[in-house]
């Protein structure tokens, strides 16, 4: 009698333990390192949360949108997911995800963990809806090389637009034929030069990209010359055009491009790559004016996660955010940490120095439709460059393309 | 051999050969690129400076290779059986026998190829996940078992047989589904080869659907654990080329064996007696 | 029962199990599809309000789909001519070799066999301006100008097309040849017999006897130009199907409404579009090539 109950207290206690525990998805896209710190986080985690699992499931980066657009109404799907914070108005007016609990997420420890234009990104409606362990910006990436090979200092790069432009002519070489064969500066709308035009140059100019509310165009308007600003690089300066090389980041790794503009997540290409010797620095002003482009890949809570996974996804959630993990993350991936305490230790780091200075000034656009709002920036430029219109009026019809996009959403959700 | 035929053979392989140069210069140069390394992927040497096998080391090192590869088999291999019979049989029926709604039935098995796949994928991963189908061969499998491209083929090859022949073995006493099997089969054989090296080679570089309904990596097939190395920040060319490389030597073998059967349907072809 | 009832019986016997299974695996999809596109359904939202026909007024209405539209119609219109004509000549060319025929019917089909994304990729990479093309440094050898080929509204879809051609000229070839090699020898040593040249021979007995073949080819290639994607995809910045959608095709126009836009509405109508667009034309060809030869 007495072995049976002492049987019987032990199956309970396996049982216990079995019923106990509980199973969250947790989805990426595929990326090498970021895959690897995800598991070593999640072990300790789940050491720390003895009686909740999670399931790492990563996709390739491609085609991650299709995955969670076909998952969704199969009723497959995560229960914490990442996503591009472009895409959280999208996903929010669709009803995929839950709210950040104030309880948790309260808005006072968001604005003292976050940098500012992350608290402001991860909001719609005013309400947060994710949250980032890193954050990206973009800075000014030269080839040292290049530069000394052209006369100029290998280790002062330009610091304002004017100069940028005069070493990219000096740093431009053409075949016989005026062909360029290796660029001063890449031009790749399509890469981060959207960003660029949109956040950087309209507001040196003295623009303004969006309203407040986010639901007016405003940079035609506000700084009509932004676009011939930037499409006068490739057409009267010649310093480089879209898709010299296949693209940027393939021109400057193959040594054939001088100067780029790209994101923080850059990093990760050039470093090793052993024939290649880069520097990295702040962008350059324009009329004293610095500014910069931010983005993040953010952790969201959708409604699969109900009752006891609802709490363990709360939970997973703040732990991958945690300045614990953005460190690890920081070292182990190299991406910039979103939480201005962790990025602080950094500040003159050669490499991640200038993308975190960025991060003081930077401004994350609210898209909502980001690879359409995308397309309307890289169809101006071709319509300059090779249609040869006029830039004004590309920038015009723009804007007005860009406007359609908004007006449709927001029609769309009221 | 006369003249004028020998200076036909000439001309014809002088020919052939510069355009098999034109086909095959983008493949070769493919595969060279799968023994390059990252920086000199670029270049545009045929040949590489500083040729590696590390591309391909890693390849196969990499996760589950073997298992992909093996997945990638038995879903092409299990279809190909599947599409050689069925498609063969709905093509018999369709090209010899006569009856009520034989064109509508013709004309609705095409018109299934006139919608892309991207659009089928959703009621699809809908399906599967209602017959709980998930994780398994035939989730993979199910939409190639007939395929529609090659009931056409089918159809067409058999139209070619003289009605004679099958009414011939119909008086002999031979069943319907003998005729089938014993005398119109062995009649198409160059099209049978054709139509299992053509659905093999489908199914085995299918991607999109193979990518929606695989929920881990145990399940995927070749081409989709190929396009993890194309990341956010990194398109890895030198592994996708070696991917690339890699996908495509079991499909040379499987037409080398095969399309020794095309020729061989040349002594099976035309009226015995 | 009378013979041709029980033909009929055993033909609707052989043909049970696969119609079956089409209903459930093709057309089910295909009526849901249809279906969707009368909805306003946002993919990963679970709104799906009936629209009637507001989907349809908007595509047409659309710049982009009517380009789309347009370009798919040019793709099929230079790719099949090319592709067919091409593919005949050198099936009938390789059928008159005997050596290493086995040969050089592995390199014409190697193209076909490769990933298309790979494929895609290595032709991006010919078609590259200066300094790094390879066409373009063959063209400049020869005292040419560079072509922006990719990068240039007029040039980009032509050059999408030659990779097209080129990719499916093996497929054809093959086929061909499975076609040639099944003519009766006698009807061809008849006809030698009775004095014709090869040439007569040719245009007079193997063609027409290739007729099915060519039908066969002509309408599945239709299909296949019609339904072009992945090498637009991959063949141009960021998959845009530019520049300036001038190398859109429909069913990337699809792709986007649908996994970009999340527009499952839009895209399921727009797939209609393209459904009846392929219909149509696949009728036509039915109609006007089929001729039945027997002799």
């Amino acid at each position: 009698m007495k072995r049976a109950l002492l049987l019987l207290l032990v199956v309970s206690v396996i049982f216990a333990g079995f019923a106990g525990a509980v199973k969250i998805t947790y989805w990426q896209y595929y990326y090498e390192t970021k895959v690897k710190l995800v598991d070593q986080l999640i072990e300790e985690f789940e050491k720390q949360n003895p009686g909740i699992e999670v399931e790492h499931v990563t996709f390739p980066y491609e085609n991650f949108n299709e995955k969670v657009a076909v998952s969704v109404p199969a009723g497959v799907g995560p229960d914490v997911l990442t996503l591009f914070y472009g895409w959280i108005p999208l996903y929010v007016t669709s009803g995929y995800l839950v709210p950040l609990p104030e309880a948790e997420f309260s808005p006072e420890y968001l604005n003292s963990e976050f940098f500012p234009f992350v608290s402001k990104g991860i909001e719609f409606d005013g309400i947060p809806y994710a949250l980032p362990t890193a954050v990206r910006s973009l800075a000014l990436f030269w080839n040292k090389d290049l530069f000394a090979e052209a006369g100029l200092d290998p280790e002062a790069p330009p610091t304002t637009f004017a100069e940028m432009v005069e070493f990219a002519k000096k740093l431009t070489k053409y075949d016989d034929k005026g062909n360029i064969i290796q660029e001063g500066l890449t031009m790749q709308p399509s890469g981060q030069g959207h960003q660029w035009i949109r956040e950087v140059l309209v507001r040196q100019l003295g623009g303004t990209p969006y309203s407040a509310d986010n639901r007016t165009v405003l940079y035609s308007m506000t700084a009509p010359e932004t676009l011939k600003v930037y499409t006068d690089l490739i057409t009267k300066d010649k310093v480089g055009y879209p898709g010299f090389l296949n693209d940027d980041v393939t021109a400057f790794r193959s040594l054939k491009a001088a100067m780029t503009i790209d994101g923080s997540f850059r990093l990760g290409t050039f470093r090793p790559l052993e024939n290649l010797n880069w520097g990295v620095t702040e962008l350059p002003s324009m009329n004293g004016v610095k500014s910069n482009f931010a983005s993040f890949w953010a952790h969201a809570i959708t409604t699969n996660a109900t009752g006891d996974k609802l709490d363990a996804s709360i939970k997973f959630l703040k732990f991958i955010t945690s300045e614990y993990a953005q460190t690890l993350w920081l070292e182990q991936v190299g991406e910039l940490p979103a939480n201005p305490n962790v990025a602080a230790a950094y500040y003159d780091h050669p490499e991640f120095g200038p993308f975190l200075k960025g991060l003081e000034y930077a401004h994350a656009t609210f898209f909502v439709d980001e690879s359409g709002q995308r397309q309307v920036l890289m169809d101006a430029v071709d319509k300059v460059w090779i249609q040869g219109m006029d830039p004004i009026k590309a920038f015009e019809e723009a804007a007005e393309e860009d406007q359609a996009i908004i007006d449709e959403f927001w029609s769309r959700v009221e | 051999m006369n003249r004028i035929d020998r200076k036909t053979s000439v001309f014809a392989y002088i020919f052939l050969t510069i355009f098999a140069i034109v086909m095959v210069f983008p493949f070769v140069w493919m595969f060279s690129s799968s023994f390059k390394t990252s920086e000199e992927v670029y270049e545009m040497s045929l040949i590489p400076d500083e040729p590696t096998i590390a591309n391909y080391e890693y390849i196969f090192n990499y996760s589950m290779f073997p298992r992909w590869f093996l997945n990638s088999m038995i879903v092409a291999v299990v279809t190909t059986i599947s599409v050689l019979f069925f498609d063969s049989l709905i093509g018999y029926t369709l090209a010899k026998y006569t009856f009520p709604g034989k064109n509508i039935i013709f004309i609705l098995i095409l018109s299934t190829l006139m919608i892309p796949t991207e659009m089928l994928v959703i009621p699809w991963y809908i399906m599967v996940r209602q017959l709980r189908w998930m994780e398994t061969y035939w989730s993979i499998m199910f939409p190639g078992m007939i395929s529609a491209f090659g009931v056409f083929l089918m159809k067409q090859f058999m139209s070619t047989i003289p009605d004679d022949l099958i009414d011939a073995a119909r008086i002999d006493g031979v069943s319907e589904f003998g005729i089938f099997i014993r005398i119109v089969m062995p009649l198409v054989k160059p099209a049978l080869a054709t139509l299992a090296i053509f659905n093999f080679v489908g199914n085995w570089n299918a991607f999109l659907w193979p990518l929606i309904v695989a929920q881990t990596p145990k399940m995927y097939t070749l081409p989709v654990g190929v396009s993890y190395f194309s990341s956010e920040n990194l398109t890895r060319w030198e592994l996708i080329m070696t991917g690339a490389a890699v996908s495509t030597i079991p499909l040379i073998i499987f037409f080398i064996i095969f399309q020794k059967q095309i020729v061989k349907g040349i002594a099976m072809s035309g009226l015995k007696g | 029962m009378k013979i041709s009832q029980k033909r009929i019986v055993t033909a609707y016997v052989f043909l049970a199990i696969p119609l079956v299974f089409y209903i459930v695996v093709r057309f089910y999809p295909m009526i849901y599809a249809f279906w969707l596109s009368f909805t306003n359904w946002r993919l990963i939202s679970p709104k799906k309000d009936f629209v009637g026909f507001d989907n349809f007024v908007k595509l047409f209405k659309d710049k982009v789909f009517m380009t789309s539209l347009w370009n798919t119609i040019k793709y099929v219109t230079y790719g099949i001519p090319l592709v067919i004509v091409l593919s005949l000549f050198l099936a009938a060319t390789l059928n008159k070799v005997r050596h290493l025929q086995w040969f050089y019917r592995l390199l014409y089909v190697m193209p076909y066999i490769t990933p298309l994304v790979a494929v895609s990729w290595v032709w991006r990479w010919i078609y590259q301006r200066p300094p790094a093309g390879v066409l373009n440094n063959i063209l400049m050898a020869f005292g040419l100008d560079a072509q922006p080929f990719l990068t240039s509204m007029d040039q980009s879809l032509p050059a999408i097309v030659v990779t097209t051609v080129w990719v499916n000229l093996g497929y054809c070839i093959i086929i061909y040849l499975a076609g040639l090699q099944t003519i009766p020898q006698e009807y061809l040593e008849a006809a030698k017999i009775d004095g014709a040249t090869s040439r007569q021979s040719f245009f007079k007995i193997t063609l027409p006897l290739l007729n099915p073949i060519t039908v066969f080819l002509v309408v599945t290639q239709s299909i296949t130009f019609l339904r072009i994607f992945t090498q637009v995809y991959n063949m141009t910045d960021q998959g845009s199907g530019g520049p300036l959608n001038a190398t859109k095709p429909l069913v990337l126009f699809i792709y986007q409404k649908a996994f970009r836009s999340f527009d499952m509405g839009l895209a399921s109508s727009a797939t209609v579009i393209l459904f009846m667009l392929i219909m149509g034309i696949t009728l036509i060809q039915l109609l006007v090539l089929n001729k039945r030869v027997q002799y």
